[in-house]
């Protein structure tokens, strides 16, 4: 319809651009209306955004470039002492996860004494930050795992320091999360030490969360770790989500303000965890005895 | 784009997906008030040079792209694209005979207009500014402007896209 005109003289042309405007925004207007009440735009949205996805990549790619250049110009020093530090983290990590796997088992025991209900495993799927929304407004990014790789909107997304957010919407090979510190995200926590519950709110500074309706008397420091408290079913349970930056207690205000610093490196991690809660499993670090023995007594639990 | 006229069209395209990429390059958080509105001003100096192959088709086109790569409802970008493309076509005459500084004056208003409309958009999905620093890209670009404008000159005269 737009290009057809292209022929039209020129003595037209003005005549015809008005009109031709006036129809264009007209139509523009109907698109943000449709796209904003009409779920089905969803599908749409996917496949224009297929089409943008290959310009994503290409912006990616100096940045991997760069990624695989430094591994490639490394030198054997560098490596033998990369690979020492390696080493000794992984043993660190093994120590622990040896008490982990004890301390699961112990856990498990008593939850069964108190009839209370198992803790789930999840399973977690690597992938990588490819973009970033350009818009300031908007703490976006863009990963390059997709509705092809079984991603919904709704996963976690995590890093190695804790939750970062997640998927808002999803294309072919690419999806879009929505970080923790967007002005309109919000994700219920627990502080880890007492169990206090609240909703941290993103507050659209890249490095703030805010507490929301924190009472006066609440029981809360600087220093304090939050969690993700699983309620609402849409985050894990018990990934580290801020710490206590700064707690004001005004005896004025109905309620204290609370701020939080995220743990996880919002804008800087690039290897990206998303967290699947849809197959969950009962949690599989235990000894064989505890989990043959908890699938035994899992339908007579009055007994044991 | 063009049945009767000579090429050039893939030059025109791949400024445009330049100016797509160059607007979608992660920057530090201190400066991304300070990214010029990339796609606005190579569509200026299109919609100036060619009005008649350059116009409200190619800012619908380009706004589409804008609103998947910032992940805004449809249409919000082709409605500010559409509003500048058409003051330039209103323009364009003008434009042409304005020394370089006097055009980055201009410039500057228009992706202040941009800027303007972009900004009450976000008010309507709830993200709004509450200072005047979404207005920042408007000066940058404008400062910005006399370089495109000589390198796009270029690469028009180069190619001979007309």
């Amino acid at each position: 319809m737009v290009f057809r005109r292209c022929g039209i003289s020129s003595i037209f042309r003005s005549g015809s651009l008005k009109a031709r405007f006036v129809i264009l925004l007209v139509l523009a207007i109907a698109l943000v209306v449709l796209d904003l009440k009409w779920a089905k735009m969803n599908q749409t949205r996917a496949y224009l955004s297929l089409a943008i996805t290959p310009l994503q990549w290409l912006v990616d790619t100096p940045a991997q470039v760069a990624d695989e250049l430094s591994d490639v110009l490394i030198t054997r020093t560098q490596l033998i002492e990369e690979n020492r530090q390696l080493r000794q983290e992984a043993l660190l990590l093994k120590r622990k996860v040896l008490q982990v796997s004890a301390l699961t088992a112990e856990n498990v025991r008593l939850r069964e004494l108190l009839n209370g209900s198992q803790r789930l495993a999840n399973d977690v799927a690597l992938t990588e930050l490819i973009g970033i929304n350009p818009d300031p407004f908007q703490h976006q990014v863009v990963l390059n795992k997709g509705s092809e790789d079984e991603v919904y909107v709704g996963q976690a997304v995590l890093d190695a320091g804790g939750i970062m957010g997640q998927i808002i919407e999803l294309s072919h090979y690419t999806s879009r999360a929505m970080l923790i510190t967007d002005s309109r995200h919000a994700i219920p926590v627990e502080v880890n030490r007492n169990g206090f519950r609240s909703i941290a709110l993103g507050n659209g500074s890249v490095d703030e969360l805010e507490l929301g309706h924190v009472p006066d008397t609440a029981d809360i420091r600087e220093g304090d770790l939050l969690v993700s408290s699983g309620l609402g079913g849409r985050f894990p349970r018990g990934y580290p989500v801020a710490r206590i930056t700064s707690v004001q207690r005004d005896p004025g205000q109905t309620f204290a303000t609370v701020k939080a610093k995220p743990t996880a490196r919002l804008n800087k991690s690039r290897h990206i965890l998303l967290v699947d809660l849809s197959g969950q499993q009962p949690e599989s670090l235990l000894p064989e005895d505890v989990v043959s023995d908890e699938a035994g007594t899992d339908a007579a639990q009055p007994e044991s | 784009m063009s049945q009767n006229e000579p090429g050039g069209g893939a030059i025109i395209f791949g400024t445009f997906l330049l100016g797509l990429m160059l607007s979608q390059v992660p920057l530090p958080t201190s400066v991304e008030w300070l990214r010029p509105e990339w796609v606005v001003i190579i569509l200026i100096y299109w919609v100036m040079a060619l009005p008649e192959r350059v116009g409200l088709g190619s800012a619908v086109l380009l706004g589409l792209a804008l609103d998947i790569i910032k992940g805004i409802p449809l249409g919000l970008n082709v409605i500010a694209l559409l509003v500048v493309a058409y003051l330039t076509l209103m323009l364009h005459r003008r434009l042409r005979m304005f020394p370089l500084w006097q055009q980055a004056f201009v410039v500057m208003i228009l992706v202040g207009i941009n800027q303007l409309l972009f900004n009450w958009f976000h008010g309507l999905i709830g993200t709004r500014s509450d200072s005047l620093i979404f207005l920042l890209p408007a000066l940058v670009s404008a400062i910005l402007w006399p370089w495109m404008f000589v390198i796009l000159r270029g690469l028009r005269r180069t190619f001979r896209v007309s």
